[in-house]
């Protein structure tokens, strides 16, 4: 059942992405090009997918707080609260590559549906990077299977 | 701003939004992409099949929404694949580093009002908008 119910999220959530027109990197971009607000050429729209996103995000986790959920024994909700180096030289890595593309993880593997050579080549790539972090860099830094810890512990 | 399409904008974000509730109040869990994706695709994963299926349900959206008469988007990348390998490294690490993407961090975790998530969208969003800045304005595009 717990994956029958993650189906439906991962589909209600590709729907949002399809809808939205943030599948689209093109798009997206359009959003991150700032200098285009003068010109009249800058698309707002990715603001308003986060605001409304985080409206029902924040209504229905009001909601979850009190409940257990149905299909586990709890809620994970992230306990990391430091405001720590890897969190912000992450943050802007991850910024740097959004940028030059517009794709992030989700819009990304989505778009695989397209088959597009390029889609192929970003995912693989992003695949390397996650196991590059994951197998070697946090292996290094901490032991014991740093990044099973890392994979349930996660903000996202 | 021509480009602007505010309530499609909404409906989706809405969708996006409805969906990270339904997968805590269903499964317990954050519905972000960064760990969905990286405790599927690690080798010592005991917790794979959740995250398969949701990845499943992600693709289908748009497969779906083709047999309903809408065009499957193809994604405009750039031309080098070494810029997009690039990117999806950087990408791939730097949402592993900082424990989360534009799902986990940019809507999850500001629903929660996590500092950390708020901390880590406002520099992602920044770092990238200053990536398409150079890009697109300084670099003859």
């Amino acid at each position: 059942m717990r994956s029958l119910a993650s189906l439906l999220c991962g589909y209600v959530f590709g729907w949002g992405l399809f809808i939205s027109g943030m599948i689209r990197p093109e798009k997206v971009l359009g959003f991150l090009d700032v200098l285009a607000i003068p010109s009249g050429n800058w698309d707002p729209s990715l603001a308003i997918v986060m605001a409304a996103a985080l409206v029902v995000t924040a209504a229905g986790y009001a909601l979850a707080r009190r409940r257990v959920p149905i299909f586990e024994q709890q809620n994970q909700w992230p306990a990391q609260t430091r405001i720590d180096r890897p969190l912000v030289a992450g943050a802007a890595l991850f910024g740097i590559g959004w940028g030059l593309v517009g794709l992030c993880p989700g819009p990304a593997i989505e778009n695989l549906a397209s088959l597009s050579p390029g889609i192929v080549v970003f995912i693989v790539a992003m695949v390397v990077g996650t196991l590059a972090h994951d197998r070697w860099y946090a292996r290094g830094t901490a032991p014991e299977a740093a990044s099973l810890a890392h994979a349930t512990a996660a903000d996202g | 701003m021509s480009n602007f399409t505010p309530i499609s904008a909404a409906i989706g974000g809405g969708l996006i939004g409805l969906s990270a509730v339904l997968l805590m109040l269903l499964n317990g869990r954050i519905a972000g992409i960064t760990g969905v994706f990286a405790g599927l695709i690690d080798p010592l994963s005991s917790d794979r099949a959740w995250r398969a299926t949701f990845v499943v349900g992600l693709i289908a959206a748009p497969l779906t929404a083709a047999l309903l008469g809408y065009a499957i988007p193809v994604p405009q990348l750039p031309t080098s694949f070494v810029v997009i390998a690039a990117a999806g490294l950087l990408v791939g690490f730097g949402t592993r580093l900082s424990n989360g993407c534009t799902s986990g961090h940019g809507i999850c975790g500001i629903a929660r009002l996590s500092p950390r998530s708020i901390v880590a969208t406002g520099i992602f969003m920044f770092a990238a908008i200053v990536v398409v800045a150079i890009t697109r304005h300084a670099v003859g595009g």
